[in-house]
């Protein structure tokens, strides 16, 4: 029962955390019709600006939280500007292509100025140690993850279906031609699209540093992670996202005990049940895109 | 065309004759990377599917074929044979999931199940000896009773020229066949060839299978040149490669991928011999190539003499 307990608690904040990158993801394809195969460098990114401004800078863990996925978004600010924007009126191929390039830039670059090592943050002492739960130990850091990816949800929520800005931006997702006509500024909106998405991998960059060894595999693991969400949620599909993250948590956190000899293999059998059994996802849409 | 052909084939077959030492083997990569991306191209020059997991199958070939080496002692043609077999029903089992959907999904799922492959490599140790990979096979014969020295690399350089000129006038073969056409047309409109009642779902299907097929072949073969069969040969940044060497030489036409897989190679060679992060400029040279020179080099060449 403990082991059960345990694993379950350890599924949920891995869900939690693949949620959070894999929404940015599932929010970029939205308005912009384009998987972002850079978006794991991204939330990399998000670490490695972390290790500089706490490890490095010795700066407390909550700035870093603020700042570090700021950065990124300008990063991707300058990247959509300057790269992604002059490809749109093409096939999405070459939309594909340029995101795949920028993964090859991003990764490469932070093995040059970081490293092929690992790094480590700690995490604020406000979130070190355990908290017992229900006769598990579990690390407050780990509760820290859930709350956070609880929060975002709502925040997500409240800002797609009660604000005029979400308006806009579902407006901009549904119908680009329409949207420009009615006068709402679509680049700007796709800018804008661009660099929430890739805050919030750098908020998941920034959450994981304390908890995962920090290294330049650490975006390809996740990217490939966040596309076996959306598969099994549906592209597309906010809850789909939500149901996928905790379906693919719970692979690991209880594949992971139960199954090791098999556990790196689980997601990708799990995502090809879903594909057989509902191509377009869980909670996809039937014609997908 | 025809007559430039025919001298660069023949410049090619007498190549170990005068070049230096070095560029046999240089020549040798160039052949298996250069059928590698014709391989890739079928599916996404020709039928406009981004597939980023090619290097399952060409990972999958080189696997094959060295265990095959190394367990059964069979000869290199039997390897090579089986290798096939094994890239093909893998292309399968990837492809049937991967080919239903859109894609943007078909970019993502392939990159994913690649990833899938790699995982494997590298954990199932007891069958792919991990991270260090399958080295120690030998190279007895070549099979049909021809007495080959396999280990001398011009011999082999020859053994690889013939088997990928071979392979390639197949894939050409393939590509101008009424099958052929039809993926240029399910490329160019998927909803009017299925509205005309062909099964368009099912020659992406094929397609796919051929081109791991092909991308088999060229593992199988590099896997005896490198002396190696090792993770590195199915990970991502593998499959990046027939990519970007079909983008530089241009997707349009057939022989691109070959130019393509040329360029990229002696530059690799040119520029790894001052700097390790040879990566970071293959995404710049693929970013700016997108961006500016869609048609890649030989396209563009090509378009000009024939006023495209």
């Amino acid at each position: 029962m403990q082991s059960f307990i345990a694993a379950l608690l350890n599924s949920l904040d891995i869900a939690m955390l693949l949620f959070v990158i894999a929404v940015g993801l599932n929010i970029i394809f939205g308005v912009l019709n384009v998987i972002n195969f850079a978006h794991g460098g991204l939330y990399m990114l998000g670490a490695y600006f972390t290790y500089m401004l706490v490890g490095r800078l010795g700066l407390p863990f909550w700035p870093a939280l603020l700042l570090a996925p700021l950065a990124v978004a300008a990063v991707a600010v300058v990247l959509e500007r300057l790269v992604l924007r002059r490809v749109y009126d093409r096939h999405v191929t070459d939309s594909l292509l340029l995101t795949f390039a920028l993964l090859l830039i991003i990764d490469e670059s932070v093995r040059m100025i970081w490293g092929s090592g690992i790094h480590v943050v700690r995490p604020p002492d406000l979130l070190r140690g355990n908290v017992s739960f229900l006769g598990v130990n579990y690390p407050v850091y780990s509760l820290f993850v859930i709350l956070m990816g609880a929060a975002m949800l709502l925040a997500l929520w409240a800002l797609f279906t009660r604000t005029r800005l979400g308006r806009i931006v579902r407006a901009a997702a549904i119908d680009r031609d329409m949207a420009q006509t009615v006068g709402i500024n679509v680049p700007l909106v796709i800018t804008g699209v661009f660099a929430f998405g890739a805050w919030m991998a750098a908020v998941g960059g920034v959450i994981a540093a304390p908890m995962r060894a920090i290294d330049p595999g650490m975006g390809d693991k996740i990217i490939i992670e966040s596309f076996i969400v959306v598969v099994i949620g549906g592209l597309g599909s906010f809850p789909g996202t939500l149901l996928g993250a905790l379906v693919l948590g719970f692979i690991h956190g209880f594949g992971g005990r139960y199954l090791p000899e098999i556990n790196l293999v689980l997601p990708y059998i799990g995502m090809a049940l879903v594909l057989l059994w509902r191509p377009q996802g869980l909670m996809g849409r039937g014609a997908a895109a | 065309m025809p007559a430039l052909l025919v001298v660069l084939l023949a410049a090619l077959a007498a190549l170990p004759y005068f070049a230096p030492y070095f560029y046999i083997f240089v020549a040798t990569e160039i052949l298996i990377m250069g059928l590698f991306a014709a391989s890739f191209n079928l599916i996404f020059g020709y039928t406009g599917m981004l597939s980023f997991g090619h290097a399952a199958f060409f990972g999958m070939g080189a696997y094959a074929c060295a265990l095959l080496l190394l367990h059964f002692e069979v000869s290199l043609l039997t390897a090579i044979l089986g290798a096939m077999l094994a890239s093909t029903l893998l292309a399968a089992a990837i492809g049937f999931l991967s080919v239903r959907l859109g894609e943007v999904y078909f970019a993502m799922l392939t990159l994913a199940f690649g990833m899938m492959v790699y995982a494997v490599a590298h954990q199932w140790r007891s069958l792919t000896n991990g991270s260090d990979g399958i080295t120690g096979f030998r190279l007895t014969e070549f099979g049909l009773g021809l007495d080959l020295q396999l280990f001398n690399p011009a011999v082999y350089y020859h053994v690889v020229l013939v088997v990928v000129v071979l392979a390639s006038l197949v894939l050409y073969l393939i590509t101008r066949s009424s099958f052929g056409l039809m993926l240029r047309a399910i490329s160019e409109n998927p909803e009017r060839v299925a509205f005309c009642g062909v099964n368009e779902r099912r020659h992406r299907l094929v397609a796919f299978i051929i081109a791991g097929l092909f991308a088999g072949l060229a593992g199988a073969l590099f896997a005896p040149f490198n002396r190696v069969a090792s993770p590195d040969m199915v990970h991502w940044t593998q499959s990046a490669e027939p990519v970007l060497m079909t983008i530089l030489g241009g997707a349009g036409y057939f022989l691109g991928p070959f130019f393509g897989a040329a360029m990229f190679v002696l530059l690799e060679t040119w520029i790894t011999s001052f700097t390790e992060h040879w990566m970071l400029l293959l995404g710049i040279a693929l970013a700016l190539l997108v961006m500016f020179f869609r048609r890649g080099v030989l396209g563009t060449l090509l378009d000009k003499v024939t006023g495209r």
